[in-house]
């Protein structure tokens, strides 16, 4: 079969964009936000019913939409999205065409029956509410597993063809020396998915069986075990996608570059190296593990993935307020930041995730995997209030911002409601920060994650909530309803863009061929790039990041603490 | 050069880190450090820790243990299913089973004194919640899970389950009441 090598010159960067691989991220892309579309009509219907006024859904139906909204947000949703977002790094970013567009099909199509199957079986069947994370001993319908294992086999086939795509951009040398930070972050995050697919199939496969009667018993304690291995790791995925998002970004807006390579290339690299043992601090108040082995563990071997996501919270900033200051808003500490260009959802999107994700989910994340700390915490809602900082905030905004600049470029296609989309970022990034806020305030005072009634109707026993548990539980319906019509704009902007949007045509379109696609090979100059000009104060060339970055520290430390002395007063256990 | 396009030196690991980055992984690292040595730290110093004691077993075995305990210090019956409610002395071991939509039995227990609390679940996962201390603990079938616990004050707490357990994990909820002690 002959090779597809035409490609078209994207008139807006000079990138070269080959076909094929321009197909395949659309198709992901759309499949993408269809699952978030779903997701998003589930997320309405499980917030009007833990919202006890309205209180809309019976049981059954409840837990089976939550399962459904779990998974097709977290899984189908970001996943898709993610492929797309390898295709880009690897196809666009290089200059390169996609190697074996027909594999990148086969995952595309294995990504999609999964997602159907599984959908299948949580929704029409109904027999399957066991939540994403399907714990064992309860058990779903075969089909469930079979879905997610379909789109893990699928994903792991995009993942290889995101690597045989750098071997061909290499080999057919489209591009000069090494490849950009934003590739070698997707880099990151390909190379982590293979590990996490792997924990997946060394869990969902024997479940699988289980569920057909091949096996007779899984340990629970097992399963929660290496599940973990495969659900935590893949949130990884998510922040090492989402930060090289943030830094493409800075990128596209400010022409920022990193404020040096080798940081922020070792700080993804540390999340290679220290995230493999991250299930354990889903696993802190289990029975059966060691201390020893729950701190070694929950922290990554001492912290250093955290360490690596606190270098990008500074080096992401830090390098738009480098190039800012160098195009002349240099005074003070922030006019970068004031001067920035807040009515662009591509940025603002970009600058609220990172905000949100850093304060909301990285303190909240670390406060509760710690040891101790996390026996105040486990499993009430304050959980989810954390990941929806993490993966709502941080992640999902950061794709939605990514799309405002794809639509132009890769659909071809004008954005249409500019004006709401200037405020999308704003309603959806602040509501979801609010809606995050109030469930972790809700989660402090023992309101449960993953629970139907708070005021335990036809319940033998009750217990009585403290009526501020019952204010923040509104609260967070009420900001989340805010998110929801930050969601839905989103899903109006780019549906309509995308579909009936005007169609940007370029003068002077041609294709060129992969012969002529070679990047001239120019040698690098064999020097040695100087530090930054004269900018910024007292030898920081990013004072005002700097002052941020503080200011996070002193919020952390002061949080991180009045957890601990919290933790003092509940009963002594040993 | 930019973030999206390839480095433009050939020896980009060589240029010089800025001073803003530098201090800022030397301040990050250390926090990071603090924060690791803060949980071996309160393995030695602090009163709240996780106790890693637990036994595999069955539920046969488990349930009859919990009898035994039932049947010995039962002090009266409550609710329309007649749960007992079990006073058991200062320092014993003290049995509480987790099964789908139920605690049992119900505890009483002593302010200021320590007890041996043992939970295990009979069928899936459920979730200890003791309300309104937030302290909250996995429970998991086949594992009976051994926690040293001092009530410190009197009153009438709730334990709920917040382990997602099917359809009537909502009525998962039961008392555990502390007394001044008698002596
Ligand atoms: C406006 C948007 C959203 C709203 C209002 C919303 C709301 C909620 C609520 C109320 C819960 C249930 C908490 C509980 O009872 O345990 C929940 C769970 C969850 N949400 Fe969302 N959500 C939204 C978007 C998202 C997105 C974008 C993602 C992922 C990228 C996501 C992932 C999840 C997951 C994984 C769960 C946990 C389900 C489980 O416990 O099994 N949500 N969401
Ligand atoms: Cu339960
Ligand atoms: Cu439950």
């Amino acid at each position: 079969m002959a090779v597809n090598r035409m490609f078209r010159v994207c008139p807006a960067t000079g990138f070269k964009v080959h076909e094929p691989a321009e197909a395949l991220m659309k198709i992901n892309a759309v499949t993408a936000v269809v699952a978030l579309l779903v997701g998003g009509i589930l997320a309405l219907l499980v917030i009007l019913t833990r919202w006890q006024t309205v209180h809309l859904l019976p049981a059954d139906a409840f837990y089976m939409v939550l399962t459904a909204h779990g998974l097709n947000m977290l899984v189908f949703w970001i996943i898709f999205f993610e492929v797309a977002v390898l295709y880009f790094c690897g196809t666009v970013l290089l200059n390169s065409r996609l190697a074996t567009p027909t594999f990148a099909w086969v995952a595309y199509a294995l990504m999609l029956i999964g997602a159907l199957v599984n959908n299948y079986a949580v929704m029409i069947r109904g027999d399957s509410s066991v939540m994403f994370t399907s714990y064992v001993p309860m058990g779903a319908h075969w089909s469930f597993y079979l879905g997610l294992i379909l789109f893990a086999v699928g994903a792991l086939i995009a993942c290889f063809v995101f690597l045989g795509t750098l071997v061909v951009a290499k080999a057919e040398r489209t591009y000069n020396g090494s490849v950009s930070l934003v590739t070698f972050g997707a880099l990151t995050a390909c190379i982590i998915a293979v590990f996490t697919i792997a924990a997946g199939a060394i869990i969902l496969i024997p479940t699988f069986f289980w569920s057909i009667g091949l096996i007779s018993h899984i340990d629970s304690l097992m399963y929660r075990t290496v599940w973990w291995g495969f659900g935590h790791s893949s949130q990884q995925i998510n922040v090492s996608a989402h930060v090289a998002v943030w830094y493409a970004i800075a990128a596209i807006v400010f022409g920022a570059k990193p404020m040096s390579e080798k940081v922020s290339r070792g700080a993804f690299l540390l999340y290679i190296l220290f995230l493999q043992l991250a299930s354990a601090h889903h696993l802190l108040a289990d029975p059966g593990l060691t201390s020893n082995w729950k701190i070694f563990n929950t922290s990554y071997a001492m912290y250093l993935a955290v360490l690596a996501s606190m270098v990008h919270g500074l080096t992401v900033p830090g390098a738009i307020e480098v190039a800012q200051r160098e195009k002349g808003f240099n005074k003070g500490l922030f006019e970068w930041l004031r001067k920035a260009p807040w009515g662009n959802p591509v940025f603002s999107g970009m600058f609220i995730s990172l905000i949100g994700f850093g304060f909301l989910g990285g303190i909240s994340g670390v406060m509760m995997g710690t040891e101790q700390l996390n026996l105040i915490i486990h499993n009430t809602i304050y959980v989810p209030g954390h990941f929806h900082a993490t993966v709502v905030v941080g992640t999902t905004l950061a794709f939605m911002s990514l799309t405002y600049f794809v639509i132009p470029t890769i659909f071809r296609r004008e954005l249409m409601f500019p004006g709401l989309a200037k405020w999308q970022p704003y309603l959806f990034g602040l509501g979801m920060s609010g809606f995050s806020l109030f469930m972790m305030g809700a989660g402090t005072l023992g309101v449960p994650r993953r629970h139907w009634d708070m005021s335990f109707a036809g319940a033998l026993m009750q217990h009585e909530f403290p009526a501020t548990a019952w204010l923040m539980m509104t609260l967070m319906a009420i900001t989340g309803l805010v998110a929801i019509v930050g969601g839905a704009a989103y899903l109006l902007i780019t549906v309509c863009s995308v579909f009936i949007g005007k169609k940007i045509t370029t003068p002077g379109f041609k294709h060129i061929s992969a012969r002529d696609n070679a990047a001239a090979p120019v040698s690098l100059p064999n020097v040695v790039v100087p530090s930054h000009g004269n900018i910024g104060t007292a030898g920081f060339v990013a004072p005002g990041t700097f002052v941020l970055a503080i200011g996070f520290l002193i919020s952390f430390v002061l949080y991180y603490f009045v957890n601990w002395k919290y933790l003092s007063t509940v009963w002594p256990l040993n | 050069m930019s973030a999206i396009l390839p480095p433009a030196a050939k020896y980009w690991w060589k240029q010089p880190l800025d001073r803003v980055e530098g201090t800022w992984i030397v301040i990050a690292l250390t926090w990071c450090l603090i924060m690791f040595f803060m949980m071996p730290y309160w393995h030695v110093y602090g009163k709240q820790n996780l106790s890693n004691e637990a036994y595999r077993t069955t539920p046969e075995v488990y349930q009859k243990k919990t009898q035994e305990m039932v049947d010995k210090y039962t002090v009266r019956k409550e609710t329309a299913q007649e749960i007992p409610v079990v006073h058991p002395p200062a320092g014993s071991d003290v049995y509480l089973i987790a099964r789908l939509w139920q605690w049992w039995p119900i505890l009483e227990l002593e302010e200021g004194k320590t007890y041996r609390l043992h939970i295990m679940s009979m069928d899936w996962l459920h979730g200890f919640s003791l309300q309104p201390e937030n302290i909250n603990i996995e429970v998991h079938p086949g594992y009976e899970h051994i926690v040293t616990m001092t009530p410190t004050k009197a009153d009438n707490y709730s334990i709920i389950c917040n382990e997602f357990c099917g359809v009537n994990h909502h009525t998962m909820a039961s008392k555990l009441y502390v007394v001044k002690s008698a002596k």
